[in-house]
């Protein structure tokens, strides 16, 4: 990877720290509302293995915690923050909000409130792949709390069995909401969950993006030309509470120190410095420029966008014309 | 015009809508190597290949989810759960996802899943094999709910259902699948809204759908012959939209109006027609509109305790006459 990448590279996760960081400000400002899930800490997982797959070819599904996830696969942020703010101009119109991030023109197919809702959605992206016969593959991200629901196992024993070609990306950030891992689950590694259904499968860090890239082409890879299943886990934290409602009782400072430590965002940034790709002068102008970037046109964007209007409330709960549109 | 038992009317409408469109296909437990627990697939395994006609693990959320994943991405599944009972446990997908992604996502991604599901009493097949769920899955925005009465229906909704947008929902009925009748030779559709007379009558409505049609119809007979009385029968059968206008218009001429249904009667098919006729037609009721209903019990085994516990055509009668005070 050449310094022109790098540099995107950290700027994307950096843009997306700040982006969330923003988030929670506007938040707190009641500007948006609900759940807020937000992702620092994670950042290497979702963009690190968005990288190595073909953002707006590959479907992409995932859980609540989605902003980043959705930017990376292309979706503007401009539209995400507008949806947060529940104007018409957001992905979803505002009809969707902060857990549900919708962009199927970048082939961005949601954010998804139930845990281990969208294992089976991703599951069928493949299968209409499979039947449509082209070389895209699907790629679902959820968290360990995932894998204790049944359609966890109910999916991989289907996606195995039937070869769909599915990337299941496990960001195991060692809590199901408020409760460790090893206080719900009986075997902490989740990579290991999958062996009985004979899917391929391979842990690693998820907070060096340069480990996560290189899993990640392994994976996107064997998913693709193999058109079978394959269950990346990314060992990862999250420096937020679960929601924006966390009381964080359930993990030490120390721990959190500790993680903190291991910011992906830090790791990285440290890695190019000390190859001169970029100084800390850089770096701070970088930031910088990102957090102009919101500041200046993705909030004002927000902000000024129109609501839905009351009048639209029950459009969409059908398609227009949905039943009869074959007979034109 | 070919007679058709209801099996085949829906094994048709599958077989045809299949080579139109290398899209559609068919999902559930047994259907392919098997040919479908009520024969409603017999075939199409061998004509249409494993990947078109498949055979599903007993997971029910988890293949419903991924019909809903699929139609997300213009497939178009037909996704058959072996009972409604088993439905249950594909709430999760049916309810949150299929239901509400159209919406979710401001109109942007369409679902157009259907999910045939067999249900209803049928012969003593206990209390988790046999229930009516209709109320269950009216009661949520986005779904389509349809329901045939009739080869003639089960063919043609069925047909309807695979070519909308919108996740159709096909309540069938166990002890129909060997009834026969008249299916058009050419194609046919039924249309997803809107409710059908199928006895035209001015003293009284007999508001039925499904295997409650049956019991109307007899009874309408017998209150002609007994009775000189003229019971209008509609069949509902799109029980989501309901057909507020068909509904109102039938009362409109005929004053009075039983709801027969073989659900339990809370939050159901009858409470809700009923409070469509007080918003629509109030004045026009010359007596306060009842349910015949199944008693709200789980379903017995026993035969008799079975036969008990959901309305025949008896009860429709007996609560015809006493609403004209015969």
């Amino acid at each position: 990877m050449d310094a022109t990448d790098q540099k995107r590279l950290l700027r994307e996760m950096l843009f997306a720290r700040r982006f969330e960081e923003r988030c929670a400000e506007a938040y707190q400002e009641r500007q948006i509302g609900g759940f807020l899930h937000l992702y620092p800490g994670q950042e290497a997982c979702a963009i690190g293995v968005l990288e190595k797959a073909r953002p707006g070819h590959d479907y992409v599904v995932t859980g609540y915690r989605d902003h980043i996830h959705a930017i990376k696969s292309g979706v503007d942020p401009k539209a995400v923050m507008a949806e947060l703010f529940g104007k018409e101009t957001g992905c979803s119109k505002g009809r969707g909000g902060s857990m549900h991030i919708f962009d199927p023109d970048r082939h961005f197919m949601g954010g998804y409130a139930l845990v281990g809702g969208p294992f089976p959605l991703a599951a069928g992206f493949g299968k209409a792949i499979q039947m449509r016969g082209g070389d895209e593959i699907s790629i679902c991200f959820l968290g360990d709390g995932a894998n204790n629901q049944g359609t966890f196992h109910e999916t991989m024993n289907m996606a195995s069995l039937w070869d769909l070609p599915v990337l299941f990306v496990c960001e195991n950030n060692l809590y199901g909401i408020g409760t460790a891992i090893e206080r719900a689950t009986v075997e902490i590694n989740q990579y290991k969950r999958v062996a009985p259904y004979r899917i391929e499968a391979a842990q690693c860090d998820g907070q060096d993006i340069d480990v996560v890239m290189q899993h990640a082409e392994t994976a996107v890879n064997y998913v693709r030309e193999k058109r079978r299943p394959y269950f990346l886990e990314l060992m990862t934290y999250r420096l937020r509470g679960h929601s924006m409602s966390d009381s964080g009782a359930y993990r030490s400072k120390d721990e959190v120190e500790q993680w903190a430590r291991r910011d992906p965002i830090g790791i990285y940034k440290a890695r190019l410095v000390a190859a001169g790709v970029l100084s800390e002068a850089d770096f701070a102008a970088m930031d910088q420029a990102v957090q102009d970037e919101i500041e200046q046109e993705i909030i004002p964007f927000a902000e000024q966008s129109p609501e839905p209007a009351v009048e639209d409330l029950e459009r969409y709960v059908y398609v227009e014309g949905g039943c009869t549109a074959w007979q034109n | 015009m070919a007679e058709l038992s209801y099996w085949q009317a829906i094994l048709r409408a599958h077989d045809e809508e299949m080579a139109r469109d290398p899209l559609v296909f068919a999902m559930g437990e047994d259907i392919g190597v098997a040919g479908g627990t009520y024969k409603a697939t017999t075939g199409l395994y061998a004509k249409y290949g494993e990947k078109r006609v498949m055979d599903t693990p007993i997971s029910e959320n988890s293949y419903t989810g991924i019909g809903v994943g699929a139609a997300m991405l213009g497939c178009r599944p037909i996704v058959e759960i072996m009972s409604v009972n088993f439905a249950w446990l594909a709430m999760d997908q049916l309810m949150n996802n299929a239901a509400k992604i159209h919406y979710m996502s401001g109109g942007r991604i369409r679902c157009p899943l259907v999910l045939r599901l067999p249900g209803g009493t049928a012969h003593q097949l206990g209390a988790q094999h046999s229930a009516r769920m209709e109320k269950v899955f009216m009661g949520v925005p986005g779904l389509r709910v349809v329901t045939p009465s009739s080869p003639r229906d089960a063919y043609g909704l069925l047909k309807s259902a695979v070519r909308c947008d919108d996740p159709v929902v096909i309540i069938e009925h166990e002890a129909m699948y060997n009834l026969k009748g008249e299916v058009p030779d050419d194609e046919h559709f039924t249309p997803l809204e809107g409710s059908e007379v199928v006895r035209p009558g001015k003293d009284l409505t007999l508001f039925a759908y499904n295997i409650s049609v049956h019991w109307a119809l007899a009874a309408a007979e017998r209150l002609a012959k007994e009775q000189g009385v003229e019971a209008e029968v509609v069949d509902l059968r799109a029980l989501k939209p309901l057909d507020r206008t068909g509904i109102a218009a039938s009362v409109r001429k005929t004053h009075r109006a039983i709801v027969v249904e073989e659900d339990e009667a809370a939050v159901g098919v009858g409470a809700e027609v009923i409070a469509i006729l007080n918003e629509e037609c109030f004045f026009e009721l010359d007596a306060a509109p009842v349910r015949v209903h199944a008693r709200d019990v789980p379903t017995p085994y026993n035969r008799r305790l079975e036969k008990a516990s959901i309305p025949n055509a008896d009860d429709v009668v007996a609560a015809a006459r006493k609403l004209l005070g015969r």
